[in-house]
């Protein structure tokens, strides 16, 4: 495949990202940081996401499965979720956070548990569409070809 | 190098910007002390994080088990920016200690939240603070700290 051809894909995969609400400005922001400086910037800020939401993901499943449910503990680690999505532009997991953080005031554990499985699933969906972006960026850099800026 | 030094001969006070302004950034979310650390080295500063108030104060040397020295009290820092939301102490409890230390009350502190609680900034700004900003932080928002890092003449 060309270069050209695979900066198309590139663009149009990150486009449909923003499009269908994945990605928000937050990560354009992300993006716009990069520099010669500090290349890899954004794949290492977004692998800090994924180690420390899945540790809080963790977190929270054990602490939504103790009898008594400290559901100060739980929102403690949705808010932590909900700041870590929001500052990589992660929109989906961070709006299901804020949903979450509503059930946890309420005190319903079993909404809370429905609140996570939420998370967890949009999570997953955003991890495994910023990792075939990644993949396709690599591609583009491997080939010798330059990522395409975006600009908001 | 340009400093700037009070009479008083106890309290002598000395501002040392060397070449880039230093910023303390504060927060407990090392996501977001990843991304303040990168906003503000793309604005030439030197940047020191810390992941709670506690670490702050030890770091600007008031922490609890620390001696002030009586001869000469430099500020490490120009500008301090801090989360308010962090276990523990809070940003804002955080502002109120340095606000009420004679070495480091000049300093401009900001606090940075995710939420948008007319109360709380009302607050901070009351106890000091220069400034309030909403995360997540942007390139626009840390321009408008430039006017806190510029050198003294």
């Amino acid at each position: 495949m060309e270069v050209v051809q695979m900066q198309r894909r590139f663009v149009e995969y990150a486009a449909s990202l923003f499009r269908e609400g994945f990605l928000d400005g937050q990560f354009t922001q992300l993006q716009q940081l990069q520099d010669e400086s500090n290349p890899d910037f954004v794949v290492e800020v977004v692998s800090l996401f994924f180690e420390d939401s899945e540790k809080l993901l963790n977190d929270l499943s054990r602490a939504l499965d103790q009898q008594n449910v400290d559901f100060k503990r739980v929102d403690s680690h949705v808010h932590q979720l909900k700041g870590s999505s929001s500052s990589i532009g992660a929109q989906r997991v961070k709006n299901a956070c804020i949903a979450f953080r509503n059930y946890c005031e309420e005190q319903n554990t079993d909404a809370c548990l429905s609140c996570l499985q939420q998370v967890k699933q949009e999570y997953s969906l955003a991890k495994s569409k910023l990792e075939t972006l990644f993949r396709l960026e690599q591609q583009i850099l491997t080939a010798g070809g330059s990522i395409p800026i975006m600009m908001e | 190098m340009d400093a700037a030094s009070s009479s008083s001969a106890n309290d002598m006070m000395v501002m040392d910007y060397g070449d880039e302004p230093h910023v303390l950034a504060v927060d407990d979310n090392l996501i977001d002390r990843k991304l303040i650390e990168k906003l503000l080295k793309n604005f030439s500063c030197r940047v020191t994080t810390a992941e709670n108030g506690l670490r702050a104060l030890e770091y600007l040397g008031l922490g609890d088990n620390q001696q002030t020295s009586h001869k000469a009290s430099v500020s490490k820092v120009n500008l301090i920016i801090t989360d308010y939301c962090m276990p523990g102490m809070t940003g804002y409890e955080l502002l109120k200690r340095v606000k009420q230390s004679s070495i480091l009350k000049e300093v401009p502190v900001v606090i940075m939240s995710s939420e948008n609680i007319p109360t709380r900034i009302n607050k901070c700004l009351e106890e000091g603070a220069q400034m309030f900003m909403l995360k997540p932080l942007k390139q626009s928002d840390v321009k408008k700290l430039r006017c806190y890092l510029k050198h003294r003449s």
